[in-house]
């Protein structure tokens, strides 16, 4: 018995117990990913959030597969009159080209942070953010005009099924409030950027944050597919 | 030594603006597909292989998937196919649901 607590306490020295103990078995130096710790983080939590996003197109499949009235059809639904003709699904499909262009500057923000050319780094981050900004403003647009004009709620709509609405603002909302995070957080990292608050590191944190808003228009390519074309 | 290891991702420009336009026409074949009204299987598997595509090029080159090691690859893309066996389950669900509804709630309908 003393022997035993006389090795529990030897064995101390090395390996503390309690939450300690934990701290120190999950830190000793064990790396199962090759890359900056934050970028592995990034990447767990954009897996997290894939599931966020896939269990709430899952829902949306189901409601819409279990309704016995007819669904509103997407495409006249978010028609625009623009120069007194009907353009169906124009206002998706211009956001959808608004957002791709973000994705583009921030690959390219990526590129000239690991230049370490920290003005055209931060340049082409706002870009990236003011994209995001348009498209959320965009998006609220839409929401207007589906509330107000089109008379859509979570609970019902005049078009058709019920569940509709609730999809609806369930789905884009969560994603719209995903750009919102994104701009705030796209404007911060590209200010410190510019001030040189990066310099002693080698510029990950600009890839980790376009890896944020990649994953942005990622599900905006799946939201476009599922709910506005199907 | 930290920064030796995260050296990697360093691509001429000139790619991403090939993947830039390809996402751009991909975009514009599927707002073409609601365009011109296509309808039924032709509709459904042009947006679906379009999405794939476009979620393709962007995980793999604007997100530097392709660059990165195995480890990184399975512990990030494996996971994410347990939700086709959600969407198994809740297809099976929903089709049960709407043949209950259209028992009991839809008089005459039709619906068996």
């Amino acid at each position: 018995m003393a022997d035993h607590a006389e090795t529990a306490k030897a064995r101390n020295v090395t390996t503390p117990e309690g939450w300690r103990g934990i701290v120190t078995d999950w830190s000793s130096d064990k790396r199962a990913f090759q890359v900056p710790w934050g970028k592995a983080m990034m990447w767990i939590f954009l897996l997290s959030d894939t599931f966020i996003f896939g269990s709430f197109l899952t829902g949306y499949m189901t409601v819409r597969m279990s309704t016995t009235e007819p669904w509103p059809n997407p495409s006249e639904v978010f028609a625009l009159v623009i120069g007194g003709t009907k353009i169906p699904l124009i206002l998706i499909a211009i956001m959808t080209f608004i957002l791709i262009s973000s994705s583009g500057t921030m690959a390219m923000a990526v590129n000239f942070g690991y230049r370490r050319d920290r003005v055209k780094t931060m340049v082409l981050m706002l870009v990236t953010a003011v994209f995001g900004a348009t498209f959320v403003g965009m998006q609220a647009f839409e929401w207007t005009k589906l509330i107000v004009e089109e008379g859509v709620r979570p609970w019902g709509n005049p078009m058709g099924a019920a569940q509709f609405g609730s999809c609806f603002f369930m789905i884009t909302g969560f994603h719209g409030l995903h750009v919102t995070v994104g701009v705030i957080y796209l404007s911060i990292v590209a200010l410190k950027v510019f001030r040189g608050h990066y310099e002693h590191t080698n510029y990950e944190i600009v890839e980790i944050t376009g890896l944020y808003w990649h994953f942005v228009d990622l599900v905006w390519v799946f939201i476009f597919a599922f709910f506005y074309l199907w | 030594m930290e920064h030796a290891l995260a050296q990697g991702q360093q691509h001429p420009i000139s790619l991403y603006l090939t993947v830039w336009i390809l996402l751009f026409v991909l975009s514009a074949g599927s707002y073409a597909v609601d365009y011109f009204g296509l309808q039924g299987y032709l509709r459904w598997s042009l947006v679906v292989v379009i999405m794939l595509l476009k979620a393709g090029l962007i995980v793999a080159v604007f997100m530097h998937m392709r660059w990165e090691r195995l480890a990184l690859m399975c512990a990030i893309l494996v996971p994410p196919l347990c939700l086709l066996v959600l969407v198994a389950l809740m297809a099976v669900e929903g089709d049960y649901t709407f043949l209950t509804r259209g028992l009991f709630f839809v008089q005459g309908s039709g619906v068996p």
